[in-house]
């Protein structure tokens, strides 16, 4: 990607956001989709399965238009979500948006947290293992990496509550806060980051080794890269072409991390959530698909779509402010 | 050499992929041999409940909250795993290769289009929309195998696509073309065997993949009802975490080792076909 200089910079990011819309309409129509083949009648889609009332259902046949065309239900169905219309989750008599948005938060709690996290730790331990390649340090980076890498977030979570909420008692292994005693104030905060802990964990051991990973093959390949090979013969300190070139460079891997892994953070986030009872998006995930409450299911699908199509607009962004074309001076 | 004969020459040296290698043939075998190896029958219910490893000699690994032997399990589950994981990646290799050569070779309008749909398949998030269509569509095994491998094409699509657009220029292409070759034969006789080695790549990463995917969905409760599974082991294990860890203990382990030992295959491949290339693909 070219360098950009702050107007054209502007110029990038537009473009970005215009590439974005049909991304967005591409996301609405697969929602649609989903809607229309779904076994049955579209209804049970839209509406669950649940025994809803004889008028609303004839509003919903109304609404989205069922009596008619495919090509005026979709105009109906996109109008219908660009208003923030998501639906009524019988399950849990509130909109669905309302549902979904109330949980978000703490969610994004939870993988912010653990983006931040996990991203400082992998680049510590991803350019250390480049700077001492071939070291020990470098080989346990690696083999944690891979190991971390090949362990399923649900089954670590299940390890974290067995070794220190069982055997060891010292954290919490379900649920935002203690049920017993109802803390005030600062304690209330304490005994939340209590129960955060062992999900942070459980969620971020895929991502440092993500990133450990990635920070270290970028950085690797950097080092030997001709630019850097002529400013070693230039006689700058390796340390400091180690923080000059290689954390720009880093960035770059990082970013990607971020933005193209975000989904992959909520699949994770979704399986840790139920592990650990953690009242979330992905918990409602699990209990919608046990009480078959497709609409809720459905606009997660939604909302969590436009969440990755803004997180990768975001990241873009930043990707192309952060070029690892740099000049010495 | 070939370059095919590079990939073997340069995996066969790297003690971590042999290792890799070697763990998922023993898996192979034992998902093969499963009925041979299994101490019990992997459904069969007792009243020996919760009986902790070694307990009874019969059930070295214990039983469930059915009294079901977790061994054998264990080793039925292997088959579940490695089927699907197999068959998915098969499949969304094949749909990679079909899209991502028809985008490359033929560039344009098609290129355009069908890169937007798989920007698409790479923006919704695979496991939420895979639990949507099997919570639609029930989770029988051909279901799950056609969900994970037609939601996991867009990593091979992307590249094979890039490899067809600096192949077609090639003067051997060329001159396929000059000679009255159809665009079948350029694209699937000429180019393809080309770009092999790095498909391999990404299909094997793809494997770990699907098989961590169904293992989520299992432990959504989303997997095959009438076969027993890693995923659906762990699942039932999250509600008896206090009083069994073995339930949750061992076929984790499984999961991981499995996924482990495809990873490191896959990351064995990808540095003997290109040491500077890194494939990004085959992430969770």
């Amino acid at each position: 990607m070219a360098s950009h200089a702050s107007g054209s910079l502007g110029r990038y990011a537009f473009s970005r956001i215009v590439q974005a819309v049909p991304l967005l309409f591409g996301v609405i129509i697969v929602n649609f989709l989903l809607i229309n083949v779904a076994p049955g009648d579209p209804v049970t889609a839209l509406i669950g399965d649940f025994p809803a009332p004889e008028e609303y259902i004839q509003t919903i046949r109304q609404q989205y238009g069922l009596d008619q065309g495919i090509g005026t239900r979709l105009i109906r169905y996109v109008a219908q979500v660009l208003r923030g219309d998501l639906g009524f989750s019988f399950h849990y008599r509130v909109p669905v948006l309302e549902l979904v948005t109330e949980r978000l938060g703490r969610t994004l709690l939870l993988m912010v947290i653990t983006i931040v996290y996990a991203t400082a730790i992998g680049l510590v331990l991803g350019i250390a293992a480049a700077r001492w390649k071939d070291s020990l340090l470098d080989k346990l980076a690696v083999g944690f990496a891979t190991v971390g890498y090949s362990i399923p977030v649900f089954w670590s979570g299940q390890i974290l509550i067995l070794l220190f909420a069982v055997r060891l008692g010292w954290l919490p292994s379900s649920g935002m806060q203690s049920t017993r005693i109802t803390y005030e104030g600062l304690a209330r905060i304490g005994d939340m980051a209590r129960h955060m802990i062992l999900p942070i964990l459980a969620l971020s051991l895929r991502y440092i080794a993500l990133t450990t990973r990635l920070t270290r093959s970028s950085l690797i390949e950097t080092l030997n890269s001709d630019f850097v090979i002529a400013a070693r013969a230039r006689g700058i300190k390796p340390t400091r072409i180690l923080w000059n070139h290689g954390l720009r460079a880093a960035a770059t891997p990082i970013i990607t991390i971020i933005g193209y892994h975000f989904t992959f953070i909520v699949a994770g986030s979704a399986l840790v959530e139920t592990v650990f009872a953690w009242p979330g998006v992905g918990r409602l995930m699990f209990e919608s698909i046990g009480a078959r409450d497709y609409p809720t299911l459905l606009g997660i699908l939604l909302i969590v779509s436009l969440a990755v199509i803004l997180v990768n607009l975001i990241t873009d962004i930043l990707y192309a402010l952060f070029d690892p074309r740099i000049t010495y001076d | 050499m070939t370059e095919m004969q590079r990939m073997y020459y340069y995996f066969f040296r790297k003690r971590l992929a042999v290792f890799g290698l070697i763990l998922v043939l023993t898996l192979l075998l034992i998902a093969i041999f499963a009925p041979l190896i299994a101490p019990n029958n992997p459904h069969a219910v007792s009243r020996d409940r919760f009986l902790s490893p070694g307990e009874q000699q019969q059930y070295p690994l214990g039983t469930d909250n059915l009294g079901r032997c977790v061994l054998s399990g264990m080793i039925y589950g292997a088959r579940v795993s490695l089927f699907v994981g197999l068959a998915a990646a098969l499949t969304a290799t094949i749909s990679g290769i079909l899209v991502g050569a028809i985008s490359g070779y033929f560039g344009g309008v098609v290129d355009a289009i069908l890169m937007r749909i798989t920007e698409l398949f790479m923006t919704i998030p695979r496991f939420v929309l895979a639990l949507i269509v099997v919570a639609f569509f029930g989770s029988g095994l051909d279901r799950l195998i056609l969900v994970i491998g037609l939601l996991s094409w867009p990593g091979t699509a992307r590249l094979v696509r890039s490899e067809f657009l600096s192949h077609r220029r090639h003067p051997y292409v060329e001159s396929g073309r000059v000679s009255g070759m159809s665009h079948m034969r350029i694209i699937f006789g000429e180019i393809l065997p080309n770009i092999i080695p790095p498909v391999i790549v990404v299909a094997t990463l793809d494997v770990a993949t699907a098989i961590l995917l169904e293992a989520s969905l299992g432990f959504f409760g989303l997997g095959d009802p009438n076969l027993r599974s890693w995923g659906g082991m762990l699942s039932r294990a999250q509600s008896h975490i206090r009083t069994a860890w073995w339930m949750s203990v061992f076929p984790g382990s499984a999961i991981a080792l499995t996924v482990l030992g495809f990873n490191l295959i896959g990351d064995g491949l990808n540095e003997a076909t290109n040491p500077r290339l890194q494939v990004e693909s085959g992430t969770q």
